[in-house]
């Protein structure tokens, strides 16, 4: 937008920046060549230092959670209807009259009070994790929307094994976060919400989740991790003419 | 009128309870800064990093500014600009009226303390609501914060826990930090679930992609800026980066340095309002980017390193001076040693210039410092501009701290330096006549034995044993 305050404010900049631009300083990717187990070992241990609940599972992943919510006194779990993930988690469940189901399919103008009020968890998938610091990748979607992961106070999150990397850096220049474009709300989440503003010390379940749970699943090649990701037209309409 | 600087000082020390919380704080982070960087040789690195990224985004400013601007706008961000904290204030106004907002959720921003803006909204009849803890508390106490990072450390659990009960009597009355976490949680539930408009500050603005990056550990940010309809994010123009690969070693940097954590719980990147076919974030999602008085900085290749700052804290965590105090003395929004150096650069040296003296130019904020800013050689260059040393290089208030008598002082200290009969001539006296001079130092005398000057110069005791040439 164009104001007088930003050609003054461009005008007083541009005074003393003299020559061409500078380039960017050296920034070589910060990464470690971990073995799998090594990366799932410390992601495990860094994110279980802030309180975040790991356990791994199987294809039966679903009875594990149902298991893991009851024990915790849960009686609903809202889930992302339209996505690989809510369609394994419904065809699974144990029990639909001990911990409800809810599916996630409506603008928030229709299920704000539920999402704010009425939930007790919910579930999401997640791009992958940063084993260096115990990290979470949400990419969320049109089908996984951002408050879902953020209001219900447990938070259940699927994380397929093999898309645990050893940094955030070697994260985003792997799968070219720049050059793809980000979603509207990338996050990086590590352990349930805390403060240490009382006396620096901490306590859990702040404003967002107070608990996270997160399923690491096994030796299962990630089926689209790029799943959520906006697809680009004309390479789709490549592929098509090839 | 607030008391004068002096008197600020002589309180906060006066003050044990205060002193006592700060100084536990203060302890606290240093010893968790100092456990997040085992490796001073992987530090030195990223710390050498860190300056680069930042000065390569100085050096850059204009046109990173314009590339931020136009990748924001293609994502849907609508940018904005103000020269002025009051402009800044009229903006974030108007957006909240064209919404409708009678109330504003905010996360913490020291920006918008900078703008003064609750304040202003409160007078035009709109209530900015603090939603992170420590703030939470200071607005219930109607304070401001004593800390950049760490917004509420002046306070006990027993302070809180009063200020709780005279609030919300409904609750039970606790001393126990989780359950006085859990009453504020309770407490802002309702307004997350209601609230039309949110405001944030922002961390880094990222130029490539158009990206905000906010870091908390919370959850109340992703709140401020996911549930309601309306997020204004307010940004000093100084905070942008060029890249998005610049930001690991930023992050790193900034939460360890900060808090000596890894990586915050949250770490929230806004490329954009919700977009078509998207069912939550924001409809519009507005950045609004203050200069107040940076881009004058920003003309001074020496000072200019001020705006390099990430606002991590840890110059005020390692100062001697503000663990002390802590933060309310300095009676500025950024205390400690940046806010010594960046206030009076932002209010005036004839307002604010006092503070570059308060520092013992120990050294330890630009040794602690992530960007590797010079602390203390900004410090003493704001102190020869304080009493006019040197040219005017457009520092407002330059040479307003020149006083008479010390100018007098200093003069005849160097013509005596400089003409050896005026040399000799006051050795002379003061050796001879050294009885007769002051013995009453004032102050610095109250825990100092007095220099006492001796009855022979070492020029007279050289000669005496024989050394004809100096």
């Amino acid at each position: 937008m164009n104001s007088p305050a930003r050609e003054a404010i461009l005008q007083r900049l541009r005074r003393r920046t003299t020559g061409g631009a500078r380039p960017a300083p050296e920034n070589p990717v910060r990464r470690f060549d971990w073995s799998p187990e090594e990366r799932l070992r410390r992601f495990t241990a860094a994110l279980t230092a802030v309180r975040g609940e790991v356990i791994l599972v199987g294809d039966d992943w679903p009875a594990c959670l149902f298991s893991r919510l009851q024990a915790k006194g849960a009686t609903n779990l809202r889930y992302a209807a339209d996505t690989a993930l809510g369609a394994e988690l419904v065809r699974a469940w144990p029990d639909r009259g001990a911990i409800a189901l809810i599916p996630h399919d409506q603008p928030i103008e229709a299920c704000r009070t539920d999402l704010f009020t009425a939930t007790d968890a919910s579930l999401t998938g997640c791009l992958g994790g940063i084993a260096e610091t115990g990290t979470l990748v949400l990419w969320p979607s049109i089908q996984e929307p951002r408050l879902i992961s953020l209001v219900p106070p447990i938070h259940a999150v699927v994380l397929e094994a093999d898309r645990i990397r050893s940094t955030f850096h070697e994260f985003l220049i792997e799968e070219d976060w720049a050059g793809r474009g980000l979603p509207t709300n990338a996050l990086l989440i590590s352990g349930p919400s805390k403060s240490a503003d009382i006396e620096q010390t901490l306590a859990y379940g702040v404003h967002g989740p107070k608990e996270l749970l997160v399923l690491i699943r096994e030796g299962r090649a990630a089926t689209d991790p790029h799943r959520n990701l906006p697809r680009d037209p004309t390479a789709a309409l490549a592929g098509a003419l090839a | 009128m607030p008391p004068e600087f002096s008197v600020r000082v002589g309180q906060a020390l006066d003050n044990e309870r205060l002193r006592r919380n700060i100084r536990r704080t203060m302890d606290g982070l240093v010893a968790k800064r100092r456990q997040a960087f085992p490796d001073t040789d992987e530090l030195t690195v990223l710390r050498r990093r860190g300056k680069l990224i930042r000065g390569q985004a100085l050096a850059n400013l204009p046109d990173l500014l314009l590339e931020l601007e136009a990748n924001c706008e293609r994502n849907g961000i609508q940018v904005h600009w103000a020269e002025t904290a009051a402009e800044g204030n009229a903006l974030v106004l108007d957006l909240l009226r064209r919404q409708g907002a009678r109330r504003v959720i905010k996360g913490k921003s020291m920006v918008s303390e900078e703008m003064g803006l609750n304040h202003y909204l409160e007078a035009q009849g709109i209530q900015a609501v603090e939603t992170d803890l420590g703030e939470f508390i200071l607005q219930l106490a109607g304070e401001r914060p004593s800390h950049i990072i760490a917004p509420a450390i002046h306070k006990d659990r027993g302070e809180i826990a009063a200020l709780f009960a005279a609030h919300f009597p409904e609750y039970p009355y606790t001393e126990d930090i989780e359950g006085l976490t859990a009453i504020a949680r309770r407490i802002m539930r309702e307004h997350f679930g209601q609230a039309v408009a949110g405001l944030s500050g922002v961390n880094f603005a990222i130029a490539e992609t158009g990206t905000l990056c906010l870091v908390e550990n919370e959850g109340n940010g992703r709140l401020c800026t996911t549930a309601p309809d309306l997020h204004i994010a307010v940004c000093g123009i100084e905070k942008v980066i060029a890249r998005l690969d610049q930001l690991p070693p930023l992050l790193t940097l900034l939460t360890r340095s900060a808090t000596g954590q890894p990586i915050t719980t949250y770490v929230n990147l806004i490329s954009g309002p919700r977009r078509e076919g998207e069912r939550d974030g924001p409809r519009e999602v507005h950045l609004v980017l203050l200069d107040n008085g940076r881009s004058r900085i920003h003309r001074d290749q020496q000072l200019r390193a001020t705006l390099r700052c990430i606002r991590c804290g840890a110059c005020m965590n390692h100062c001697p001076v503000y663990s002390r105090l802590g933060g309310h003395a300095y009676g500025t929004v950024y205390p400690g040693p940046i806010g010594s150096v960046l206030e009076p650069q932002i209010q005036g040296l004839d307002r604010q210039g006092e503070l570059a003296e308060a520092s013992s130019l120990c050294g330890a904020c630009g040794e602690v410092c992530p960007v590797r800013i010079p602390l203390p050689g900004l410090l003493r260059r704001l102190r020869a501009e304080g009493v006019g040393d040197g040219p005017d290089a457009g520092v407002p208030g330059h040479g307003s701290r020149r006083k008479v008598l010390h100018r007098l002082i200093w003069s005849l200290w160097r013509q005596a330096h400089a003409h050896p009969p005026l040399y000799w001539l006051m050795t002379r006296l003061a050796t001879r006549l050294r009885r007769l001079l002051p013995t009453g130092l004032g102050p610095w005398a109250r825990t100092r034995t007095p220099s006492v000057i001796a009855p022979r110069s070492l020029h007279e005791l050289a000669r005496a044993e024989g050394f004809a040439h100096e």
